[in-house]
Parts: structure tokens; sequence; C-alpha cells
């Protein structure tokens, strides 16, 4: 099998796009092709483009998108596929084009992920969401994404002796990191006292899904991100170090929670980062920065412990020492994360791998961990029914 | 004198409005966004501040801040009955604004809410105290209430689950009337109207200064002239 790294990376700004859905999607992949030195003229050289959205046709209205991006990209006759596995689009498309190259199959690949959300009200896109969970057990009875994580969040609070001041601990740490962070959504720092403790705050910090609030929840987000995969046999095309795929894992659930046997358990996260380690040869000691699906701040911290950062039921415990802050142990989410960097579904594990790849480069400027590296992250579907991990490494 | 017969003919009769206190409150970003009421002759300041973004049409700022300079203006120079101005402002620079007024003793009406500057959740704030306001300072038993933007309705309508009064007519005319009943006043106030009061001597001085805004974060690149 060949081996694949990142030579081309790309991001739009999250949050409002004032663009159309493909005008937004190319902006993210030109400059993935011009990091990589990629001029989309005769001869590009880019044999697959991978585009990642959950809801390009429920949304935007538009099918076939991978289809038109290729031919707006001047990328014609590269072969073209849309990729749908709910949030966790992203890691899932940069999956298959790992394979299409390991294969032999392909040499680079263009992997795109791009989402539009707000161009729906806040209901509509909550409802759009909701169309993942099961269909008679959960979303016909009024069940979204928001209520459910309340549910989650309320249960590891009561096994594990989570606060909300803990929670607020990853909100503020998060938005700090996106704070220097050019292409985060929310640029704005809230203050620990005032958003979890302060006589204000269900006021100024309301309840979504209680006990989460406001601030325990992503944004809801449009954006791109892209990269471009080759494999390392011919990197040498590129003008920039590659930064290797070293492991990929991904495993899914029970479509409903409440078949899951301990449903505080994130079960395919445990499954998808044993798989990315043991292929990668690594540990979780090994890892030096993460990116986690923070869509709510719960999920950042069971996460942290699913994939081996620390003990169960101690993920918080390590976020008061300040052990997942930059200087810290094991820095998560660097990019902000989806809580404060954005989540545009589709977009989200593109954006992810942008921020690993960034760290590892040593370009995350005021948010760079000190010689990162190795870095792991999780994509996340559902509410953990579907979830993919990489491990990106940086090349000797 | 004759012009002054006739201004007198035009001038609406005031009623007494009762005064709201000042109060504070703590932002998400520990800000104190005190919020106090401006007198009429502060209102050409409000107008100011305002109309920077009567040209910004996202989420409707351009009618919202045009209505709100309108109604400011009318209120200045005497041509509307019974009208009061809140302001919100962070160390004295204003960053949203609420307005209304009576229609009699019993019923309010509100006019609008903008925000001057976003993410803070300062136009629920305000909203909240301009609630308060109607209910609790004036003793009201109900305010008439429209949206222009879907980020109004989402706030005002869907939130304080507001009773749909189509055939009441609002002076705003247009969208449909929504009315807040004391009774769901009742219902939301915990949750959504926060502050203390009274406030500091030196928080109250400074938020006396109402300092315009200097840019927009809806208008990129905008720097007030000095």
């Amino acid at each position: 099998m060949r081996e694949v790294g990142i030579v081309g990376i790309g991001h739009t700004k999250f949050g409002r796009s004032k663009t159309g859905y493909i005008e937004m999607a190319c902006a993210a992949a030109l400059e993935a092709l011009d990091d990589a030195g990629v001029k989309p003229l005769a001869g590009h050289g880019i044999d697959q483009v991978l585009l990642a959205t959950m809801g390009a046709s429920m949304i935007n209205h538009q099918s076939s998108v991978a289809s038109a991006l290729v031919d707006t990209l001047n990328l014609r006759p590269a072969m073209a596929e849309t990729v749908e596995n709910g949030p966790a689009s992203g890691a899932s498309a940069i999956k298959m084009g790992y394979s299409l190259i390991a294969s032999g199959m392909a040499d680079t690949v263009l992997v795109i992920g791009a989402e539009m959300m707000r161009v729906v009200s806040g209901w509509e896109g909550t409802d759009f969401v909701a169309t993942m969970l099961h269909p008679e057990a959960e979303y016909d009875l009024g069940l979204t994404l928001p209520a459910l994580a309340g549910m989650f969040t309320r249960l590891v609070m009561d096994s594990y002796g989570v606060t909300e001041r803990d929670l607020a601990l990853v909100a503020v740490k998060n938005h700090q990191n996106a704070l220097a962070n050019p292409v985060a959504h929310i640029r704005l720092v809230p203050d620990l006292h005032a958003i979890s403790e302060d006589e204000d705050k269900d006021a100024v910090n309301p309840y979504v899904a209680e006990p989460l609030r406001l601030y325990d929840v992503c944004p809801v987000s449009d954006g791109a991100a892209a990269v471009l995969l080759c494999a390392l046999d011919v990197a040498e095309r590129f003008p920039k170090k590659p930064i290797r795929i070293a492991g990929i894992g991904q495993a899914t659930d029970t479509h409903t929670i409440a078949e899951r046997e301990v449903p505080t358990d994130l079960y395919a996260v445990r499954e998808a980062a044993r798989q990315a380690y043991r292929m990668s040869g690594l540990c979780p000691d090994d890892i030096d920065v993460a990116e986690l699906h923070d869509a709510f701040l719960i999920l950042e911290i069971v996460e942290s412990e699913e994939v081996g950062f620390f003990k169960r039921g101690e993920g918080h415990l390590a976020v008061r020492e300040g052990k997942t802050s930059l200087g810290g142990q094991i820095p998560i989410n660097t990019s902000g994360g989806l809580k404060a960097k954005g989540h545009p579904l589709g977009a989200t594990g593109v954006s992810q791998t942008v921020e690993i790849v960034k760290q590892l480069r040593g370009e995350a400027q005021g948010r760079q961990v000190t010689d990162a590296q190795r870095g792991l992250l999780v994509n996340f579907g559902g509410f953990g029914n579907n979830v993919v991990a990489l491990i990106l490494e940086k090349e000797a | 004198m004759a012009i002054d017969k006739t201004e007198q003919m035009l001038r609406p009769q005031e009623s007494p409005l009762a005064p709201y206190e000042a109060k504070y409150i703590t932002l998400a970003n520990g800000q104190k966004l005190v919020v106090h009421q401006l007198k009429r002759e502060q209102a050409p300041l409000a107008m100011e501040a305002v109309k920077p973004l009567m040209t910004v049409e996202a989420d409707f700022y351009d009618i919202v801040a045009s209505r709100v300079y309108a109604e400011l203006l009318g209120w200045y120079r005497y041509r509307v009955k019974d009208e009061y101005l809140l302001a919100g402002t962070i160390d004295g620079v204003i960053v949203g604004l609420v307005n209304g007024r009576t229609i009699d003793d019993k019923v309010g009406l509100s006019y609008h809410t903008i925000t001057l500057r976003q993410g803070l959740r300062i136009g629920a704030q305000l909203f909240a105290a301009k609630m308060e306001y109607h209910f609790d300072v004036l003793g009201q038993e109900e305010v008439w209430i429209v949206a222009e933007s879907p980020n109004g309705f989402k706030r005002w309508m869907i939130e304080y689950e507001l009773e749909p009064r189509p055939e009441q007519w609002h002076e705003l005319g247009g969208v449909p009337t929504y009315v807040l009943t004391r009774a769901l006043w009742e219902k939301h106030r915990q949750a959504k109207c926060t502050g203390r009061r009274p406030v500091p001597q030196e928080l109250l001085e400074t938020a006396s200064q109402l300092i315009l805004p200097e840019s927009y974060a809806q208008i990129p690149g905008y720097q007030r002239s000095v």
C-alpha cells in the first residue's frame, strides 16, 4: 500500500458566507491548490476531487456538486464524487481519498469540505441536523441534537461529577484559542465567572437544552476547507514537505442512543482511535496536539477520555488542571474547536485536518504547540454512531 | 405668535411617564452593560448612533435603523406622544437602543430594538428591559409588538411565546401584531430579565457620557470621522 501525505491546505473564514455555495467551496480549494503550488490549468495533475457535504442537497438545493466544482475549478477531467456521512463527512472523504491513493487508483486527491447553513433559519437548521436521528425512535418524538446532548451531559455529570463550570472552562479555553485563529467564526472570549457563576448568567448564557447553555454549544456556521492529498512517492512534485497520514480509524455504533449498553460511553470514538493508533503504531502519549469534535462541550471531555488521553471520568479534571490548554500536557482544539471556530458540518473534518497540518508545519502562529510532531483528530457523526479518527505525523 | 399657537396645536398632549431606574448587567465577556433612560434632548445623539446602519441590508438593519431614526426624530421634534428611549452602554459607548410608547395606561407599544454591538445578547437584555419598563414600572397589562427581521421574530415571538393578534393594528403597520400579556411576562421574566440596582455612581457617570461607536461590525471598514 502506498503512503499518503497532505501537501496543500485551504480554509475560508467560518461564519456567514457572503458568496454562493460553489464559490465558497472553490475559495478553499484554490487556496489549497495554491499552497501546493498547483495551477488549475491543463496538466494540473489532480486525479480526483471529493466533496464532503451533509446539506448541499437539502439546504442549498444543489446536487452533484463535486462535478460542478471540478468544472468551476478547471480541473477536468478529474474524477469527482460527493461524500455524505453526516458531520463526519469531512474525515470520511479524507479516508476515501487516502484509499484511492493507497490502492494506486490515484496519485493526487483534492478533498473539499463545504457547508452553507446560515441560509436557513436556526430552527430549520436544527431540524435538518436532526434528520440524522432515528426516524421513529428519536426524530418523530421531537428529539434534536441539542436535546440529546443535554441528556447525555446530564448523565455524564451524574456519573462522573462534571459540573457546568467544567464546561465553561472548556468554552473559555476554546474561545481563547480562536482569538489567534483568523478563520474562526467567533472572536470573543467569555468570562468564566460571567457565564458560570454570575447572577446574570441565566440571561447572558441561557440554557439551550438544560444543563447545556449557550456557551456550551457550537454556533451554526458557513465555511469550507480543503486539503490536497498525494502519494508520498510523488510528493517531490510539490514545494512543501508532506504531512503524512499515519493512521486512520472509523467505527460505528447504534443509531439510537437508548440501545447503547452504557449511554455515556462513546464506543465509536474509542474504537476509531484504537484503529488509528494501531495503524500508526503510536499511542496516546505520542500525540502532541488534538482536534476533538466539540459540537457540544461535553463531547470534548468524554472524547479526551475515549481516545486515551485521560482515564474514564477524569477528562474534566484535566481541564481544571489546564492539561488541555496551550502549553498543557495535550493541547486540545487549538483552532478554537467547533465551539468557537465554527461547525459547518461537512467542512468540519477537513477543517480539523487543516489545523493539525498547520500545527505540524509550525504555521499556527499565536496558537502554535511547541515542536508538535504528531496530531490526532476525531470527527464525530450522528450522536457518535459514525466516527472517523485520523493521526497525522510530521515527516522526519 | 400665530406660529407658536400652530405649533402648540401640532404637539401631542404628553402623559407623565414614570422614570426607568438604571440597572447594570454583567455580559458573557464580563463587561458591564448599563441600561438607562435617555431624555428627549439626548435623542439626536442616539440618532447619530444608528445613522450609519441605515444602509446596511443584512438582518434588516436598514429598515430598523431608519425607523428608529424617524421615531427618535419624531419624539425630539414633539410629533410622537408618550415615547421613551432606553440605551445600553458599555464603558460609556452606546451599544444598543430600545424605544416604544404608551397607548394608554394599560397598553404599551413596542417600537424597536437595535443592537449596535453584536454577539453578546445585548438586544435580548434591552428588549427585556423595555418590557420591564412597561409591566413593572408603568404597570401596564400588555405590550403590542411586531418584528421586521427573522432575528426579532425568533427572539420575541418565539422565545416569549407571544400571543398572535393579527386583527390588532400596530402603528408600525404591515406585519401582524403579537402581544406580550402580563401573564406571559410573569412566565418569562425570571429567565429573560436580569440586572442589578442601584448602579454604582462611577459606572453611572461613565454610562452618561454617551459615546458614539467608533466602528460597527455590520459595516466593515467603517470608522467614525472625528
